[in-house]
């Protein structure tokens, strides 16, 4: 088993993707670097943090991105994000299968702040249209940095999501909620906590994510390839249908992510958090 | 401006836009045809319930009244920053959301954002930015995030932030920046009734913004960028 | 301006006794904390020349033994390195720099 939260981005889109079939568009030797963090004193990166291009899926055309999280913590710049918009764009010109993201990100790069707030609204729009052309949009989430921010808003724009349990999906990272409403509100360093709130375990069994996989890029690829056909389309009454699945959710009360598997109907929600992942594909089967 | 005022100024005293909480909602009519308004105000912190009080507004539209178009008052404070929203998808209904105000676009509906007080992030990055056009007042704001947050999570210091915040476009949040970056179309200014209807009239469906920034010189990289990769061998 | 802190950038030339020759770029690492990237590319000539922007400031002494000793193992002429920096030690940048060289044999 090869740990897909330890490999890099490049290395996870080698093995995700049909071996040897990455074919880069802008690649790193292009140095298309950002033009806001040298003023911050920070170092760019050549590929300023995502790789893009056309890959195989079990013998299919696929486009692919995958963020790179140790980079800036894998947030959204001018570039990355105008990268992220030109293969989607390309996507609608050639129809691929599926277009693939291999997401790890905090949102929006503060760094660029108002740059990268513009350009994570133009992928999201850009998500949106590859996915009313009717070519699914499949992000898989496995990274320790998790997808917040305004990607996480993109992947729940997308039609498919994979998580293993060490991805997290959420808004807002739990050392800002902290910061605005005090460590009793979210305690950041409660691992624990973060994970049961925002991990993938709990994504799967709210039905966030749709698959729940191993920490092993095996898993990711298998996952990938089965949500080839996975197209969801936009409409009306699946609007309306989802209208009323997030409503429902407001006759919680409390944040205490046990006992909202609790009235979700899983047995034994105390025991989650120390389930592998077999253990709660089997609570929610 | 205030909400009130704003709505006054461009539909009469009589709009009927009504004010329940954080949210505003009305229909109201515009040069002779009917318009639906959706709002907030206060600055108001947008959780779960919000956003999908805002989803249901949208949908109400789409049902109710085919290719009336909308237009979203913005002033938020950016998202809720509570565990509660986070545990209960908070993601995921800006989500819906946004693509509640995607599928009226595509249905014909023409959407304006328009800030006319404050925005954060993901305060309306699915509601105004998702629009046709997110359009400001002069004197708004947008911003991504407050400086002493985003000092704690770049571990910049916070008066490098602020001294960035006064001159530099990346960071100013002036909404004369965001005209210049290509992320807000226009600024209202003088009659607001004519800037509405100089909005509802230019509304189209492509996502012009990076070209807009290009050609404005406030973000000069990102519409070559894309270019390059459509035109990549 | 006073308040704004600076890449360094760092540039060392050295000829090169291996030529080379053509090859598709090679890039090894990852701009993270305590890490570094390195881009290895084909130049004219027999020189090898490295280009270093860093945040960590103050160094130069020690990436010039570094770069040294790099090129003592591997003599590359005709390639260009390119790095980007945050602050990895010298053994961290000696490997990524073998690391690339290395993918040149392959």
């Amino acid at each position: 088993m090869i740990s897909y939260a330890e490999c890099s981005a490049r290395e996870r889109l080698a093995l995700v993707v049909d071996t040897g079939s990455f074919h880069e568009w802008l690649p790193p030797a292009l140095k298309l670097t950002s033009p806001h963090l040298a003023q911050l004193g920070v170092p760019s990166s050549f590929d300023d943090g995502v790789a893009i291009g056309r890959a195989l899926l079990a013998g299919q055309t696929v486009f692919v991105a995958a963020q790179e999280g140790q980079f800036m913590g894998g947030g959204v710049g001018e570039v990355h994000g105008a990268k992220l918009v030109g293969l989607l764009r390309r996507a609608l010109r050639e129809r691929p299968r599926a277009v693939l993201l291999l997401a790890e990100s905090g949102g929006v790069r503060l760094h660029e702040a108002n740059a990268g707030l513009i350009a994570v609204s133009e992928v999201m729009r850009a998500v949106l249209d590859v996915r009313a052309a009717g070519i699914p949009v499949v992000v898989l989430i496995g990274g320790s940095g998790g997808c917040f921010g305004g990607m996480g808003i993109v992947a729940r724009c997308a039609d498919h999501i994979v998580m293993s349990d060490i991805g997290r999906l959420a808004m807002s990272g739990p050392e800002v909620i902290e910061a605005s409403h005090g460590v009793e509100e979210f305690d950041s360093r409660d691992r624990a906590l973060v994970w049961r709130t925002t991990g993938g375990k709990h994504r799967w069994l709210t039905g966030d994510c749709d698959v729940l996989v191993e920490d092993d890029v095996v898993a990711f690829r298998t996952a990938a390839i089965s949500a080839l056909g996975a197209v969801r389309p936009v409409t009306m009454e699946s609007l309306e249908a989802e209208h009323a699945r997030l409503s429902a959710r407001l006759a919680f009360d409390g944040a205490e992510a046990t006992a909202l598997w609790s009235s979700l109907g899983v047995a034994g929600a105390e025991r989650i958090p120390d389930l592998d992942v077999a253990g709660v594909l089997a609570l929610g089967a | 401006m205030d909400w009130q005022t704003l709505a006054t100024q461009l539909f009469g005293a009589a709009h009927g836009i009504v004010r329940d909480g954080d949210f505003l909602q009305g229909e109201v009519e515009f040069d002779g045809e009917p318009l639906t308004v959706i709002g907030t105000t206060d600055h108001a912190p947008i959780g779960v319930q919000l956003a999908l009080r805002q989803a249901r507004a949208v949908l109400d539209t789409m049902a109710r009244h085919p290719g009336r178009a909308l237009l979203l008052l913005i002033d938020t404070q950016g998202q809720q920053l509570r565990r509660r929203d986070e545990l209960l998808g908070i993601n995921r209904a800006m989500a819906h959301l946004g693509m509640c105000i995607d599928l009226a676009r595509r249905r014909g509906h023409r959407v304006i954002g328009l800030v006319y007080d404050q925005a954060l992030s993901g305060g309306f990055i699915t509601s105004g930015l998702i629009a046709d056009a997110c359009d400001a007042l002069p004197e708004a704001e947008i911003r991504v995030m407050r400086l002493p947050a985003m000092a704690r999570v770049t571990k910049l210091p916070e008066s490098l932030l602020a001294e960035l915040s006064e001159s530099n476009p990346v960071f100013a949040p002036g909404v004369r920046n965001y005209v210049a970056m290509g992320g807000v179309r226009r600024l209202w200014q003088g009659d607001l009734a004519q800037a509405l209807r100089e909005a509802l009239a230019d509304a189209q469906p492509q996502d012009q913004r990076a070209e807009a920034g290009a050609a404005r010189g406030g973000r000069r990289l990102a519409a070559s960028v894309i270019q390059r990769v459509l035109d990549a061998a | 301006m006073s308040l704004q802190p600076g890449l360094e950038t760092l540039d060392y030339t050295f000829t090169g006794t291996r030529p080379a020759g053509a090859f598709a770029p090679v890039l090894v690492g990852v701009v993270g904390s305590g890490n570094l990237e390195v881009l290895l590319e084909p130049a004219p000539g027999d020189d090898c020349s490295i280009h270093i922007e860093t945040s960590a400031r103050g160094f130069g002494s020690i990436w010039a033994a570094v770069v040294r000793d790099f090129h003592q193992r591997h003599s590359l002429a005709g390639v260009q390195l390119s790095i980007h920096d945050m602050g990895a030690t010298p053994a961290v940048v000696s490997l990524r720099l073998d690391q690339a060289a290395r993918e040149l044999q392959s």
